[in-house]
C-alpha cells in the first residue's frame, strides 16, 4: 500500500503525540518529587531539592509499605509461577475436553473488575469454612494477600510459558527421547532450559503486577498490613504527605519500568530456537 | 500398553511420537524413575491430571468458589443493628440492584464510560500501531513498540496520581499550600478540564491504552504486506483498503484489547476517587465500594452481580470474535 507523504507524516505525528501523552504525566510526577513546595501545582523548572527523597528514605511508613509490597509480590510470584507453569505444560502438550474452558478460567481473574474479585475473596476469607471434619478461617494479613495476588498473577506466568512452549520446536523433545532420555531428563535438559527465560520474564511481570495492585489488595489485606500502593492511596490527598507520595511514585516508576523492559527483552530472546 | 496410545494427544504427528518415545525408549534398565515413566507412559489422563490438577483446583476452589459464595452472600438479609448478615434468606438485595432505576442508570452510564474509553483507545491505537508496524523505519520499530508499552508498568496508582498532578485546577484544594497555581496543564496552557467526568475518561484511557496498542500492533504485524499491495493493485485507495481489508482482519485483535480497556474501566472506583470532585455516584464501582463500607456486604454483593454478568457476557462475545487467540 502506498501512502502519500502527508498521510505518513500525519501517522508519524499521531504516534509522536501518543508517546508524549504516555510519558508527559510520568515526567511531571518525577519533576514534582524534586519540588520544594508541598503541592501538586506545577513549579516550572526552577526550584530543586532532594529533601523529599531523603525524608522518604528515612520515613518509616513508606519504607515498611515498600517492604511489605516486595514480600507479598515475591511470595505471590513463586506460587503463580508454579501454578502457571504446570497449567502451561498441560495446555501445550494435550488436547482435551474443556481445554477452552481452562483458558477462559485463567483469564477470568484479570478480566473481571478488581472490585468483584476483591469483594469475592474478602467474603471467602472472612468466613469460617466448615468441612465437616474440621473448620477453618483464612482471615486477613500477609497470607491472604499472597493467595489473592497469586490468583490473578497465574495468567501472566501461564501466558509467558505457553507462548514459549508453542514457539519452540517439538523436534527437540523428540530428539531427546530418541537419544534415550527419559521423561525427567528431557524436562531437566530440554524443556526447562527452553522455558527458563520465559519463567524469568513471567516472574518479573507477575511481580510487577502484584507490586502494583491496589483494588484486590484493599479488600484482602485486612487492617494490619499496608502495601505501598495502599500507602500512596491513603496519603495522596493529605497535603503534608504529597511530597513523599511524589517520591514514592517516582521510585515505583524508576524500578518497575526498567524491570518490565528487561522482561520484554527476555521474552523476545530465546524464541528463535525453532 | 501400546493400545492406550490410540487416545494419546494428537496435537501434531510429532507430539504423538513424542508421547510414544519418551516413555517407551526410556532410560537404562535400573533407573529408579523408570517405574514413574512406565506409569505415565501413554496414560494421557494421568498426564493431564498431574499437570493441570493443582492449578485447576486452585482456580476453581479459590476463585470460582469465591465468586459463587459472593453471589450466594447476596441472598442474605442484613441485620440493621449489628450490620452483619443474618441467616435469613431474602431476594431484596438483588431486587434493589436490578430494579431500582437509580442503580440501573449508573450501570448504564458506567458501561458508557467503559465503551467510550474503549472506542477512544481503538481510535488512537489504530493509526499509531499502523505507523509503527508498516510505516516507521524498520530499525525503529522494536524500540517504538517497547516505548509504547512500557508505561503500562509504571504503576496503576502512580499513573492515576500523575493525572491528578496534570489536571489540578488553579485555586483548588492545594492552592493555599504552594504558589497557588494549578497543575501542569493549567500553568502551561492556562487551561485544564479540572477534576470530574472528563478527567475520569482521560485517566482511564491513559491507564489502559497500551493494552489496546499491543494486540493491534501484533495483528498488523501478522498482516501480510502483500494483502495491502493486492488491495492497492485492485484499485482500492488507502481508506478503502483500511475498511475492507485491514479492519476485518484486525477485529480479533481489537476484541482482545477491548477486554482490558472495557472491563478494567467498568469496575474502576479508584480513578474516580483520585481525579473526581464530589460526584460520588458517577461510576458503579464507587457505589459498590461505598455500600460495602456502609457496611452492607449483602447489598454490595448483589451489586457486583452487575459487572460480573456484563463482563462474562462480554468475554463470551469477544471469544466468538477470536479475542482469546490474540491475548
Amino acid at each position: 500500500m502506498k501512502l502519500s507523504l502527508p498521510a505518513r507524516l500525519t501517522l508519524g505525528l499521531a504516534t509522536a503525540a501518543t508517546l508524549v501523552f504516555l510519558y508527559l504525566p510520568l515526567a511531571v510526577v518525577a519533576r514534582l518529587s524534586f519540588n520544594p513546595a508541598k503541592s501538586v501545582a506545577w513549579p516550572g523548572w526552577s526550584g530543586f531539592t532532594l529533601d523529599w527523597w531523603r525524608k522518604a528514605w528515612s520515613a518509616d511508613g513508606p519504607r515498611d509499605a515498600l517492604l511489605n509490597s516486595c514480600k507479598v509480590a515475591l511470595a505471590a510470584t513463586v506460587v503463580a509461577l508454579f501454578l502457571g507453569t504446570l497449567a502451561a505444560l498441560a495446555m501445550a502438550r494435550f488436547v482435551f475436553f474443556g481445554r477452552n474452558a481452562v483458558s477462559f478460567l485463567m483469564v477470568l481473574p484479570i478480566a473481571l473488575p478488581g472490585i468483584v474479585t476483591g469483594i469475592a475473596l474478602q467474603n471467602t476469607f472472612s468466613r469460617t469454612i466448615d468441612l465437616g471434619l474440621f473448620s477453618f478461617k483464612i482471615g486477613f494479613g500477609f497470607h491472604s494477600l499472597v493467595i489473592a495476588h497469586a490468583t490473578f498473577c497465574v495468567v501472566v506466568a501461564y501466558n509467558n510459558v505457553i507462548a514459549r512452549l508453542r514457539r519452540s520446536s517439538p523436534n527437540l523433545i523428540e530428539a531427546s527421547a530418541d537419544l534415550g532420555a527419559h521423561g525427567s531428563q528431557t524436562f531437566r535438559y530440554i524443556t526447562f532450559p527452553l522455558m527458563r527465560s520465559a519463567l524469568l520474564a513471567g516472574g518479573i511481570l507477575a511481580f510487577a503486577l502484584s507490586f502494583d495492585e491496589i483494588v484486590v489488595t484493599t479488600f484482602t489485606a485486612g487492617s494490619g498490613f499496608l502495601t505501598l500502593p495502599q500507602w500512596i492511596l491513603a496519603n495522596f490527598s493529605r497535603p503534608q504527605n504529597v511530597p513523599l507520595v511524589n517520591v514514592m511514585a517516582t521510585f515505583v516508576m524508576l524500578v518497575s519500568i526498567p524491570l518490565a523492559w528487561f522482561a520484554q527483552r527476555l521474552s523476545d530472546d530465546g524464541g528463535g530456537e525453532r | 500398553m501400546g493400545g492406550r496410545l490410540d487416545d494419546a494427544a494428537v496435537v501434531t504427528a510429532a507430539s504423538v511420537q513424542e508421547t510414544a518415545s519418551t516413555g517407551g525408549g526410556a532410560s537404562g534398565p535400573s533407573h529408579p524413575l523408570r517405574t514413574v515413566n512406565r506409569l505415565f507412559h501413554g496414560r494421557r489422563r494421568l498426564g493431564i491430571g498431574s499437570l493441570l490438577g493443582v492449578p485447576l483446583l486452585w482456580m476453581l476452589v479459590v476463585y470460582v468458589g469465591s465468586l459463587v459464595l459472593l453471589v450466594i452472600s447476596a441472598l442474605y438479609r442484613l441485620d440493621p443493628k449489628t450490620q452483619k448478615p443474618t441467616d435469613e434468606l431474602t431476594g431484596e438485595n438483588l431486587r434493589a440492584a436490578f430494579t431500582v432505576w437509580d442503580n440501573i442508570w449508573v450501570v448504564i452510564r458506567t458501561a458508557g464510560v467503559a465503551l467510550l474509553v474503549t472506542i477512544l483507545a481503538v481510535a488512537i491505537s489504530l493509526p499509531v500501531a499502523f505507523f509503527v508496524s508498516k510505516v516507521a523505519w524498520r530499525w525503529a520499530r522494536r524500540g517504538l513498540v517497547v516505548a509504547l508499552l512500557l508505561p503500562l508498568w509504571a504503576g496503576y496508582l502512580v499513573k492515576g496520581y500523575a493525572w491528578r498532578a496534570m489536571l489540578s485546577p488553579a485555586g483548588g484544594k492545594f492552592a493555599a499550600e504552594g504558589k497557588g497555581g494549578g497543575g501542569f496543564l493549567e500553568s502551561t496552557f492556562g487551561w485544564t478540564p479540572g477534576y470530574g467526568r472528563v478527567a475520569i475518561v482521560i485517566s482511564l484511557l491513559y491507564l489502559w491504552l497500551p493494552y489496546m496498542i499491543l494486540p493491534i500492533y501484533a495483528g498488523l504485524d501478522r498482516l501480510a504486506p502483500s494483502l495491502l499491495d493486492a488491495a492497492g493493485d485492485l484499485g482500492a485507495r488507502p481508506l478503502r483498503t483500511f475498511r475492507s481489508v485491514i479492519l476485518p482482519l484486525l477485529l480479533p485483535s481489537i476484541a482482545a484489547g477491548s477486554i482490558f480497556t472495557f472491563s478494567l474501566s467498568l469496575g474502576d472506583y479508584i480513578v474516580p476517587q483520585i481525579v473526581n470532585q464530589g460526584e460520588e455516584r458517577f461510576m458503579f464501582g464507587s457505589i459498590i465500594n461505598a455500600t460495602l463500607g456502609a457496611p452492607n456486604q449483602p447489598l454490595a454483593a448483589a451489586y457486583t452481580v452487575w459487572p460480573l454478568l456484563i463482563i462474562v457476557l462480554y468475554l463470551l462475545a469477544m471469544k466468538r470474535l477470536g479475542a482469546f487467540e490474540n491475548l
